[in-house]
This record gives structure tokens, C-alpha cells and sequence, in this order.
């Protein structure tokens, strides 16, 4: 393990002395502290309360050279577009292993509503503004966090300007193409939602080939007073891919978040989704699916963190497991002292398939005000056996029986969407899914 | 509201009643822990060398462990080489009788609400009262003998069955299970035996009272119930300690073995002193207990009412190896003034159509802190297993917290399982409601903390019951936040 440790504060050393003209920068001086911060922490062992159940740091150091950077992929432009999924008209971008590829990516919206710039570049053209929210909001208390700070420089820098409606959703494929070594490499996102402005944002992760690759991806979204944000994730990776996901999200007064995540497929994932409600009356929805098979291992963490009075929270997370698959979640719920009049409520439900499935939940409240009215709720079953009974007694076949009992189980989740062609890109996936 | 900060004055200005401290000769041993201490122990209780061999193993392993530091508690770091690790009543003479006990040492218990007398005359609950970790007296002996039951101080099972004791020591919690349980094996000195045979159904209640007397001692006591097949027992445990400002330690072991057909039924209602309005002195209380079903079709019931203690660190656990078998806890746990409860359960499913409920109540107030941590661990083979955890949190005041960590493992498709966790405070209209009809504030809140809790209480058997009642009331009375 202090290999590991060791071939990534080299990496570091080493991309410390590519950052030229940097040096000194507030962004600079955030990665020096990262790097410091996870040279205490290490990476997460078997003891690490917050890593409990997923045990990555073992599998990463049997599996992947952490050494390694991400080669630019030779994927032509018929491969790339493979991946894409039938939408309305949208402000498209596409990164494969990392790298921005501007000639595939388009922009429609006008520069006067919505700057979008690679994060490369971003570090000369929006200086200011970058420097402003790198490194600052994220939780480094996570190591893979910690590091993706001290080693990132690819991504995207997104800001919609202030009293902004996006009229189209801006959709970002990020693409690992495993054809070239083992990919591993380290994005990071940048969403600043102007005050008053309204955006929806998609991300979706898909792998080409069936080679191993680590992805330890972050981002940090500031949403602004009184504004609205839409944000989905769709992992589509390949059962060789090790992800970690550390969203940071910032909100501010009257503003709304909507958070939707969804994981179909990856070796080990991780997602860390921690949300923060620093001013008063702002509302925030997560909604997540897992839908999972093989031995893929899918760790879900989030945290609300209500600082201030009079806001609300709903989590709503569902999972299916089927095979050897393993599920974590993990949702906290902090209410911070003087955070009176707090409404917060999570819920977790998960079917299991087999008796070699998994599942791990631990749903946390900390409540410090007593004002307040949270609850928690999680279950843990299989099909009822009534519900099949009464489909099998009209006629339906088992496995069809099976399909539509999950289809409605994950309904719960997918109702929420707010966006058609993604709820009916969703939709598809899983009824192929159910229906093999 | 200021009637509310008056109300709240009043109630965290109320005194702990059983503070007192009985001027009595004890006999101690000196302050630290060593390998000779654990002799002089061993020595001063005439135990076999098995015992002896026993507690030094647990003793060496204790000294490679480190104290947990995962609860959500805070407190100063505990010296475990400044505490007395033995000290007792004086005797002058073997006991024959309760007639021979100190007139002191009655008195003591007499106050405390339980007098041995009287208890045995009136109420047909057998008690084992322990004073700073030794048994002073057990009544109702004779009774229980008649129908095998054997129920004696720890010291005197060593004594007179030594095979039974030898076979469930340390069973279901071994030595090295954790930091304190292994302290504990290293260091106990006195607790409570009890064993019901083949399908007997003990005829009344068992009790156990502890009683924390002379200054700088820790009391570590041993509990170990053992339900043969087919039988019955309800078992009770309450304590109290004099307010002294410094605090103290106890860390006891309660291991229940359940074979098959049995039932154990164990109620705690705990009062430790739990430090002053300031935070100053109270118990720290880090307890093992646990129990296996480890026969088909049995059942062990925790109950617990936890009220005192400066710092509580407990989970009363089920180990569900039988069939069939059924665990069940449930808890209420108060905190006020700068108390800090981390307490919950350990649901461990093993066998097949095993059952589990947990239902926890959290009551805090003032600057406390109260959390509930629990386990639910449905293992492969646990076709069918079942579960239903609810826990509610009950928050007074502003400065307080009220924390929820349940796991929730589950690794087989039949295995039910859920779980529900509240936190919310006393409605205005609850309160409104009842004074509307002529029930000032103080009551109306000890009334709807008693309606929250009754889920808890009606497991408890009716004398704890009125106990516990008065208990709530007196430590809750009004403080709404």
C-alpha cells in the first residue's frame, strides 16, 4: 500500500514541474495542500470507516498501475459517436480519456448565456473565476479527492452567466477508449450556475473495450442564489472499470438542485455526492438507481449538509442487484446547529436477485437543532411473491412477470427525471436490462 | 420562552437522588493494574487456578488492545492505572443470613428503594444486591432451589459449579472481544450467576442491583444467565452511584446463553450518577452484553431504560444461530445536561426464519448528545430472516444532538428487512392540546414523552415500569425546547 502512496506523490512531483507559468497561483497553492493532505490521509484502508465496504485500495494496487497517464485515444470520429444517445438539440462536449475533443463537441448556446472552455484552458482564459472555485469547496478529507486536486488538469470549466435560461441542456460524453494501455486519469468539472439561471447538465460514462482502466473524476458545481440546476449522471462503464466520483455541490440562498445519478455497469464505483446548504430556504433532491449484475460493486456516499435554517432535502435511492453484485449507501443527513425549521428525508430501498448478492446500507442522521423534522427509511427484500403471483395468474410469463415488477420497482426513481429523451434513454436501458 | 428556560432551570437544577454515599468499611486494594493485582483478586476470592490462568490470558491481551475510538462520544482520557480494581464491604463473618448483613449496608439498599426485606416479603422478586463489584446478598434462594434454579452471586457459582461456569464463561463474549470486555474478564470481581433448568419456568422476577460505593474504584462485574433447554426467565438489573466529581468507570459483561426453546428476557433500567448541570464527574459506562440463541426456537428480549451515566457506550446484541429464533430489543435512552449516549443493538442473523425487532427511543435535552448505532447482519444462510428497526429521536432544546448510525448488511435474497429512523421535536399543538385542558406544560411533556416511550416501557415488567415512569418523569419534566 505505501507503494501505491509512494507512485503517486512521485506522479506528483513530476506534474508539479509541467504546471510552468502556475506556480504560486491560488490553483497552485490548492494542489500543494491537497497533495499535503493526502500524504497524511494515504489512501483508504480497511479501516477507514467511510471505505468500509469497499475495499479499493487493495484491488486498485493488485490492478492497476497508478503510475500511468491516460495515452490520447486513436478512436475516429464514427467510434466516438457510437456513444451517443438520441436527444433534442443540446450544447454536446466529449472528452475521451480525459482529452477535450473540440471537433466533435458543439455549442449552441450563445457565448452571452454559457461560457464553456476546457479545463486546460480555462487556467489561462477564466483565470479568475477558476482559480476562484478550484480545490476550494471539495471535500479532501477524501483522499481520491485530495488527489484528484493535486493531479487534475483536464475537464471543463462551465459558467452560465447570471439571469440565464439555458434553453438547450448541455450533455458531456466522457469516453474511456481502453485499446491504448491502461487508461488513468484524473478530470475535473467546473459548474458555475449564475444567480437566477436555470441549467440542466448531463453527464454519461461509457468505455470502449474491455481493457482495465481508473477514473478518479470530481467536480464542483456553485449554484447561486435563486438558482435552478439540473444534474445527471448516467455510468455506463465497462465491468473493468474502477471509478471514484467526488461531487461537490455549493448551494446559496433560494436556490434548487436536483441531483440524479445513475450506475449500470463498472468494476468497482464509488460515488461521492456531498451537498452543501449554506443559506437559508435552498432545496435539494437526489435521486439515484443501481442497477447491477456481474461483480460489479457500486458504493454510493452522500451527504446533505443543512447549515443554515428553513431549507429541505428528499433522497431517494433505489437498487437492484442481481449475480455477485455488491451495493453500499451510505446517506448522511447533518443539521447543523441555528439550521432550525429543517426538512429532511432519504430513503433507500433494494431488491436483491440472488443469494449471492449484497447489499450494505447504512443511512446516518445527525441532527444538532431540534426544530426539525428528518426521517429515514430503508428496506431490504425480494420480489413479493404476490405480486408475482397475481401477474403469473393472468398469464405472464415469469421472467416477464419479473421485468415489469423491477421496471415499476425503478419507476419510482425515473418518474422524478424531468427531461423526456433522457427518461426514455433510461427507460430502454433498463427494460433491455430486465428483459437480457 | 421564558417560561420554557425557567421550566428547563427547574428541571436541570433537579438533583440526583441517590448521590449519597455510605460511610462503610471497605476493604481495597491498592490503585493500578498489574499481573498481581489480578492475583490479589484471584487470591481474595479463593478462586481455582483455572480462573486465575483465565484472567491473566485476558489481561495480556488487553494490554496489546487499544481503546475504540469510534463511538461518537468525547471524553478525557481514562487512567486505567489510577483506578482501585477491587474493593468490598468489609466482612467480619462468613454471611449466614440476611440478618447478618450491615444494618449499614441494608440501610443503603433501603434507600435506594430496594429493601432486601421487604422485597422478599412483598413483591416475590428475587434480588442480588452488588456493592462496589461484590454480592452483599442474594434472597429467595431456598425458593429457587427447589426447582433447580440456581441464582447466586458470581463468586459463589465459581464456587459451587464450577463446571457450568467453566463451560459459559465467556462463550458468548470471549475475552478478547473487545477492549473492555477484556479488561473486564482480566479484573471482574463480583457479579451475578444464574442458571434455569430444562424446561422450568423460573416463578418470578431475578434482580440484580449495583451499587458504585467507595471513591476511585471501577466496578466491573460479570453476568452470566444460561436458559437450558426449554425454560424461562425475566431477569432485572438497576444501579446507582453516589455524585462525586470525578468520574468513574464501569465496565461490566452480560453474556446469555439461550439454548433451544428458551426464552431470556433481560430489563436494564440504569441510573449511574451522571455528572453534575456542569458536566462535571458521572459514571462512564462502557458495558458488553450479549446473548445467543444459540438452540432453535429461542428467544432473548433486551430492554433497556438508560438514564444516567456521563457517558454511555453499549449494545445489548442477539446472536440468532437457532432456527427460529427471535431477538428483540428495545431501548429508551435519556440524555441531559452533558450526558452522552452512543447505545444501540447487534442483530446477527444466522439461522433460518430468524426474527429481530429493535425499537430505540432518544430522548435528549440540554448540551447531550445521543446516539443510536446499530447492526443488522443478515448472513447467507439466513433463509427468510427477518427484521424491523425503528428509531425515533425526540430532540429538547437547541444545543443538543441526536445521531442515528444503523448498518444495514444483507447478503440473502429472502431476507426482509427495514428499517425507519424519525427525529422531531415536541409539537406546540401537542402541547397546546393539553393545556387547553388544564395540564400545565411540565406535565403535559412528562405525559407525551411517556406516550412516545411506552412502546419501550410496556416490555418492562410492571415494577420496573413504575420505576422507569417516575424516572422519565422526574429527569424530563418540562423541558421543552
Amino acid at each position: 500500500m505505501s507503494d501505491i502512496k509512494e507512485t503517486l506523490l512521485n506522479k506528483y512531483t513530476e506534474f508539479e514541474k509541467s504546471l510552468n507559468g502556475q506556480t504560486g497561483s491560488p490553483s497552485h497553492l490548492a494542489r500543494k495542500a491537497a497533495i499535503e493532505k493526502f500524504e497524511v490521509l494515504g489512501l483508504p484502508g480497511p479501516k477507514t470507516e467511510e471505505y468500509k465496504y469497499t475495499h479499493l485500495t487493495r484491488l486498485l494496487g493488485k490492478e492497476i498501475d497508478l503510475g500511468l497517464t491516460a495515452q490520447e485515444s486513436k478512436l475516429s470520429r464514427e467510434e466516438i459517436e457510437k456513444f451517443h444517445f438520441p436527444h433534442d438539440e443540446a450544447n454536446v462536449l466529449y472528452f475521451v480519456n480525459g482529452y477535450y475533443k473540440s471537433e466533435l463537441s458543439r455549442i449552441l448556446s450563445p457565448e452571452s448565456e454559457l461560457k464553456i472552455s476546457d479545463l486546460h484552458s480555462a487556467f489561462k482564459n477564466h483565470e479568475e473565476d477558476v482559480q476562484e472555485i478550484y480545490g476550494k469547496y471539495l471535500n479532501h478529507e477524501d483522499s481520491f479527492a485530495a488527489l484528484n486536486t493535486a493531479l487534475s488538469n483536464q475537464g471543463v470549466f462551465i459558467n452560465v452567466e447570471k439571469n440565464k435560461v439555458l434553453s438547450h441542456p448541455i450533455i458531456i460524453y466522457s469516453i474511456t477508449d481502453t485499446s491504448v494501455d491502461t487508461p488513468v486519469y484524473y478530470p475535473r468539472n467546473i459548474f458555475q450556475i449564475g444567480k437566477n439561471s436555470q441549467a440542466k447538465i448531463i453527464e454519461t460514462f461509457q468505455t470502449h473495450g474491455n481493457g482495465k482502466s481508473f477514473i478518479n473524476h470530481a467536480s464542483e458545481i456553485i449554484v447561486s442564489e435563486s438558482a435552478n440546476v439540473e444534474y445527471y449522471k448516467i455510468q455506463e462503464d465497462s465491468e473493468e472499470t474502477f471509478r471514484v466520483d467526488n461531487t461537490q455541490v455549493i448551494q446559496y440562498r433560494d436556490s434548487v438542485f436536483n441531483a440524479y445519478a445513475f450506475t449500470f455497469n463498472g468494476r468497482i464505483i464509488r460515488n461521492n455526492l456531498n451537498i452543501r446548504l449554506v443559506d437559508e430556504h435552498c432545496e435539494s433532491h437526489m435521486f439515484g438507481l443501481y442497477l447491477l449484475k456481474g461483480k460489479t460493486h457500486v458504493d454510493n456516499h452522500t451527504v446533505v449538509d443543512h447549515e443554515k435554517a428553513d431549507s429541505f432535502s428528499n433522497e431517494i435511492y433505489k437498487g437492484i442487484l442481481d449475480e455477485k453484485s455488491t451495493g453500499v449507501f451510505n446517506g448522511k443527513i447533518y443539521v447543523r446547529p441555528h439550521a432550525q425549521k429543517t426538512n429532511a428525508f432519504q430513503s433507500n430501498k433494494n431488491i436483491l436477485l440472488t443469494d449471492e448478492a449484497t447489499i450494505n446500507t447504512k443511512p446516518q442522521l445527525e441532527i444538532w437543532a431540534n426544530d426539525v423534522k428528518c426521517s429515514h427509511g430503508c428496506t431490504t427484500g425480494q420480489l413479493d411473491e404476490e405480486q408475482m403471483f397475481y401477474l403469473r395468474a393472468r398469464g405472464i410469463s415469469k421472467e416477464n412477470a419479473r421485468a415489469i415488477l423491477l421496471t415499476a420497482f425503478a419507476e419510482d426513481v425515473l418518474e422524478n427525471i424531468k427531461i423526456d429523451f433522457i427518461h426514455e434513454h433510461l427507460h430502454d436501458l433498463i427494460y433491455r436490462r430486465l428483459n437480457n | 420562552m421564558s417560561k420554557d428556560n425557567q421550566i428547563l432551570e427547574e428541571f436541570t437544577s433537579s438533583e440526583y437522588k441517590y448521590g449519597f454515599e455510605t460511610k462503610i468499611e471497605s476493604d481495597s486494594a491498592p490503585k493500578g493494574l498489574n499481573e498481581d493485582i489480578i492475583r490479589l483478586i484471584s487470591h481474595k476470592k479463593n478462586e481455582p487456578e483455572w480462573l486465575l490462568e483465565w484472567r491473566l490470558k485476558a489481561f495480556r491481551q488487553w494490554q496489546t488492545m487499544k481503546e475504540p475510538k469510534w463511538p461518537n462520544v468525547k471524553y478525557p482520557e481514562v487512567k486505567f492505572q489510577d483506578i482501585i480494581y477491587y474493593s468490598a464491604p468489609k466482612q467480619k463473618k462468613k454471611l449466614q443470613s440476611l440478618k447478618d448483613v450491615d444494618p449499614e449496608l441494608l440501610d443503603t439498599f433501603k434507600r435506594l428503594g430496594i429493601s432486601l426485606e421487604e422485597q422478599k416479603r412483598l413483591t416475590g422478586v428475587a434480588v442480588d444486591a452488588v456493592m462496589d463489584s461484590v454480592s452483599v446478598a442474594t434472597t429467595f434462594k431456598d425458593k429457587l432451589a427447589e426447582l433447580g434454579i440456581i441464582f447466586c452471586s458470581f463468586s459463589e457459582a465459581v464456587k459451587e459449579h464450577p463446571k457450568l461456569v467453566k463451560e459459559y464463561l465467556g462463550s458468548v463474549v470471549p475475552i478478547g472481544d473487545n477492549f473492555y470486555a477484556a479488561l473486564n474478564s482480566a479484573v471482574f470481581t463480583d457479579g451475578s450467576f444464574c442458571y434455569i433448568p430444562k424446561g422450568v419456568r423460573c416463578p418470578m422476577e431475578l434482580s440484580t442491583y449495583f451499587r458504585i460505593n467507595a471513591a476511585n474504584t471501577g466496578q466491573f462485574e460479570r453476568t452470566l444467565i444460561i436458559a437450558d433447554e426449554g425454560s424461562y426467565v425475566s431477569y432485572l438489573e438497576g444501579c446507582t452511584a453516589p455524585m462525586r466529581d470525578e468520574n468513574q468507570l464501569h465496565a461490566a459483561v452480560v453474556e446469555i446463553y439461550s439454548h433451544k426453546d428458551a426464552e431470556v428476557k433481560y430489563s436494564t433500567v440504569q441510573n449511574w450518577y451522571p455528572g453534575d448541570k456542569h458536566g462535571k464527574g458521572g459514571i462512564y459506562n462502557f458495558v458488553t452484553k450479549r446473548g445467543i440463541c444459540a438452540g432453535s426456537n429461542s428467544k432473548i428480549s433486551w430492554t433497556q431504560v438508560e438514564t444516567g451515566s456521563a457517558v454511555t457506550w453499549k449494545y445489548p446484541s442477539c446472536i440468532l444461530k437457532g432456527d427460529n429464533s427471535v431477538g428483540e430489543f428495545y431501548s429508551v435512552a435519556v440524555t441531559n445536561n452533558y450526558q452522552q449516549a452512543d447505545t444501540g443493538t447487534k442483530m446477527i442473523h444466522i439461522g433460518k426464519n430468524t426474527k429481530s425487532r429493535i425499537v430505540s427511543k432518544g430522548v435528549s435535552a440540554g448540551f447531550s448528545q445521543n446516539s443510536y448505532r446499530g447492526l443488522v447482519k443478515v448472513q447467507k444462510r439466513a433463509e427468510n430472516a427477518r427484521n424491523f428497526s425503528q428509531c425515533d429521536s425526540l430532540l429538547m432544546g437547541d444545543q443538543c444532538g441526536a445521531h442515528t448510525f444503523p448498518y444495514i448488511e444483507i447478503q440473502n435474497q429472502t431476507g426482509k428487512v427495514e428499517h425507519e429512523a424519525t427525529t422531531s421535536k415536541i409539537g406546540e399543538d401537542q402541547i397546546f392540546y393539553l393545556n387547553q385542558r388544564g395540564i400545565d406544560t411540565e406535565d403535559a411533556v412528562a405525559l407525551i414523552v411517556n406516550g412516545y416511550c411506552k412502546e419501550v416501557l410496556n416490555q418492562l415488567p410492571m415494577e420496573f415500569a413504575v420505576e422507569a415512569q417516575k424516572l422519565l418523569a422526574l429527569t424530563l419534566e418540562g423541558s421543552v425546547g
